[in-house]
């Protein structure tokens, strides 16, 4: 499959090239009641250039892929297991100080909450020359200053900021100041968790534009993590649906809101508000999320599932490819 | 007869004089009215810092307005006396962002219900109140044999913030007033929460004020609309009507930024509306609080504030693009809308009967079992 095309919308085969490719992580976090398998077995790969998103409940352990990623999981979290190739380099097995290297450099993260995590004592300009530390920055030189306007400016903030304290500055300002700093050093991945869950539409759209445009600008990979459908449906190319520490579907955006597989996936979507009808479908999933300390056998799923099956509670669902790019963790869907 | 709440003309101001630096005017010369006899379900959404929550603080009388009063049947607020007080604090039950914070970790779910009905002294008997919170219970769509018993962290963030909906329930209150209720919660518990509301609104004609900066789900739930722009009031009327037609370059701005769950629908955020027009110099205190990112400005729009302009019948919009229509005191303003207008019950049984589908689903399904150790 030799392609030669050159034109603007089909990427070339070298640019879709996986940048990310992550191997059944295990990520537990070791409580004094018993180790919360928060990432239990999550496999999935990102193409250069390609925004892809993860969706799923409160607690079933986006952020905490998102940490695992950077290798940021304190103790008591631990990766159990698995791998993360990096442009081709697995992060899991990196010294500390090769991973502190790779952060910022060619992975980055606007963290949950990253906006009320600036320091509130330090201006912009310190906070941009304390994440350099780690990096081979000549501080004191000059072209520094130079340099942190310019990512300033790309985020559609004022120079000035750079003189500014976190408090003076707005929910949406912060939150470009924390894309700024995430972009310094051209990054591979840049990974956003919930960026704007706690800014409204119109402030969500400016820091959503922003990103869109930086990340095309650097042609880097997105990770966005989130609950809302309708950014998610705006922004990625593919999505991952979370359920309990595992994937449980993987689609096109398309293909996701058009033809979800998954009882869970199908049930978030039909969940969804629209402003066409009001014919509201204020419909929730029944039933509470399992626990993660004991998670339940079989499909993590069985104990709400509506089309649930006598084997669903002994047998695990594998994630399988079962339509081209769509893959489905569901016994609905194996072969006979 | 006096409406049950009503705020008359009230401005609150945080800090000092018109020179103080950290001056905020959160709200200004705003009035509305809930009915006491006429259950209604209104959303007030607006930009974080717009004023909201000061609204809902000065209507639950958590804070006194600068100018201007909030009566409770035609009494202030403020000077209310015992009997009237305690009865103000039945009738109006309010439901915050965070059901975490409500929530002591060291007792049981059954001390959130029970103190409440032994507080106003709701049950004389064990059996009495245990009926009460398994009535309140399962209104909300929660089997109580699930959540009694239980700390509250082996809950759901749903199933805490639908217990805060049955507690306002015990007491049997004319008005919920719910503040962002649902912002930290994901698509699915939203809407549970969202149902369990708008429930007690259809079955026990408990009238609710949805605060959120939430559009899409104030088009679900509510009749009508208020949109605040940094303490002003843009626009206000038939959510159908304000959502799908927006007149207020702000609300323009809003609903065109709404990410719309369809990759194939554009997401067009400040495009849509265009560049400002540029800078009209303010000269005094009195001006439209959007001049400075709409792209209609006039000069006429820094001068003075845009009165309501009574644009359609059950809608008004404080723009100057809307002049030839006649002005609306603010005080009349409530006037307008829907459920003032109507005899009974809201019209659309659509939402009822997708919710009592959701309830018999939930019911069914919540005999599942809940905890891994099943
Ligand atoms: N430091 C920790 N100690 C123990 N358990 C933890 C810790 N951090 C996270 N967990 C648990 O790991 C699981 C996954 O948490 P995580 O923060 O990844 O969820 P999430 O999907 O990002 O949720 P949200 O949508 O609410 O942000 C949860 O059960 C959580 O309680
Ligand atoms: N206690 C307070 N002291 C000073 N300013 C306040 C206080 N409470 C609110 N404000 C200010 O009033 C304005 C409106 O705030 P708020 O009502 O909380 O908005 P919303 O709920 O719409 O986000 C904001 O500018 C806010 O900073
Ligand atoms: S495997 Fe069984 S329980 Fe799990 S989602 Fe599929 S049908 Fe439902
Ligand atoms: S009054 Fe003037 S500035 Fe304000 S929204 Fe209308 S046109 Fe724009
Ligand atoms: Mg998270
Ligand atoms: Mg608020």
């Amino acid at each position: 499959m030799v392609e030669e095309t050159l034109s603007a919308e089909e990427p070339t085969a070298a640019e879709l090239k996986e940048t990310l490719k992550v191997e059944d992580l295990h990520v537990y976090f070791h409580t004094a009641a018993g180790a919360v398998k928060a990432v239990n077995g999550v496999s999935f790969s990102l193409k250069s250039g390609e925004r892809f998103g993860l969706v799923g409940e409160s607690g079933s352990g986006k952020s905490t892929i998102a940490l695992s990623l950077l290798r940021l999981i304190k103790p008591p979290g631990k990766i159990e297991g698995g791998h993360v190739f990096l442009n081709g380099t697995d992060l899991v097995t990196l010294t500390e100080e090769q991973m502190r290297r790779k952060r910022l450099d060619e992975i980055a993260l606007v963290a949950q909450g990253a906006m009320n995590s600036l320091n509130p004592v330090r201006r912009i300009r310190d906070q941009f020359i304390l994440a350099y530390k780690d990096h081979d920055i000549d501080v004191k030189r000059s072209g520094l200053e130079e340099r942190i306007g310019d990512l300033l400016t790309r985020v559609g903030l004022n120079r000035e900021v750079a003189n500014m304290f976190p408090h003076e500055l707005s929910g949406g300002m912060k939150q470009r100041v924390c894309i700024a700093l995430a972009i310094s050093l051209s990054p591979s991945v840049i990974i956003a968790d919930e960026p704007t869950s706690a800014l409204d539409v119109v402030v969500q759209w400016q820091v959503m534009d922003t990103l869109r445009s930086v990340q095309e600008d650097l042609g880097a990979s997105v990770i966005l993590i989130g609950h809302d459908m309708g950014l998610m449906a705006q922004f990625v190319d593919r999505l991952g649906v979370m359920y309990a520490g595992k994937l449980v579907e993987i689609a096109t955006v398309r293909d996701m809101f058009g033809d979800p597989l998954h009882p869970y996936g199908q049930m978030l979507i039909a969940s969804l508000p629209s402003l066409e009808s009001r014919k509201a479908r204020l419909e929730g999933i029944p039933g509470i999320t399992p626990s993660l300390l004991n998670p339940p056998s079989g499909c993590p799923f069985h104990t709400r599932c509506p089309k649930v099956m006598d084997h669903c509670s002994s047998v695990t669902p594998i994630l399988q490819e079962v339509r081209p790019d769509h893959w489905v963790a569901c016994h609905l869907y194996e072969e006979a | 007869m006096p409406a049950l709440i009503e705020a008359k003309n009230v401005t609150k101001i945080f800090g000092g004089g018109l020179l103080d630096k950290s001056r905020t005017v959160a709200l200004k010369d705003f009035s509305f009215q809930i009915d006491s006899d006429n259950p209604s379900v209104t959303s007030i959404v607006g930009e974080s810092g717009s004023g909201k929550t000061t609204l809902a603080r000065m209507l639950l009388g958590l804070a006194a307005p600068t100018e201007g009063e909030v009566l409770y049947n035609g009494k202030n607020l403020e000077k209310l006396g015992g009997s009237d007080r305690r009865q103000f604090l039945r009738d109006v039950q309010v439901i915050f962002q965070d059901p975490f914070e409500v929530y002591n970790p060291f007792y049981r779910i059954d001390h959130v219900l029970e103190t409440p009905i032994k507080n106003f002294k709701l049950a004389d008997t064990e059996k009495g109140r245990r009926d009460l919170m398994i009535e309140s219970l399962e209104a909300v769509g929660i089997r109580p044999e699930e959540i009694l018993g239980r700390f509250p962290h082996e809950l759901s963030g749903g199933q805490r913030q639908r217990i805060m909906v049955a507690r306002a329930l015990l007491l049997r209150p004319k008005l919920i007033i719910a503040d962002e209720p649902v912002s930290m919660v994901d698509a699915s518990l939203r809407a549970t929460i969202l149902g369990s509301l708008l429930r007690l609104n259809r079955e026990f004609g408990i009238s609710l004020i949805y605060i959120t900066h939430d559009l899409t789900t104030a088009f679900q739930v509510s009749e009508d609309i208020m949109v605040l722009y940094r303490g002003s009031l843009a626009e206000a009327g038939d959510v159908d009507q304000v959502v799908r037609h927006p007149e207020h370059p702000y609300t323009r701005l809003l609903v065109g930024s709404i990410p719309l769950p369809d990759p194939d629908l554009p997401w067009e955020g400040e495009r849509a509306i265009g560049r400002p027009a540029g800078e009209l110099g303010v000269q005094g205190d009195e001006y439209c609080q959007f001049h400075d990112r709409c792209p209609y400005a006039m000069p006429m729009c820094v001068q003075t504030h845009p009165p309501l302009f009574h644009t359609h019948p059950n809608r008004v919009t404080s723009c100057y693009l809307y002049r030839e229509s006649p002005e609306l005191p603010m005080p009349q303003m409530t006037s307008i809308f829907k459920s003032s207008n109507r005899e009974g019950p809201p019209e659309e049984t659509e939402q009822l009967d997708a919710l009592d589908a959701e309830l018999e689903v939930s019911q069914e399904n919540s005999s599942t079992p809940t905890s891994a150790d099943d």
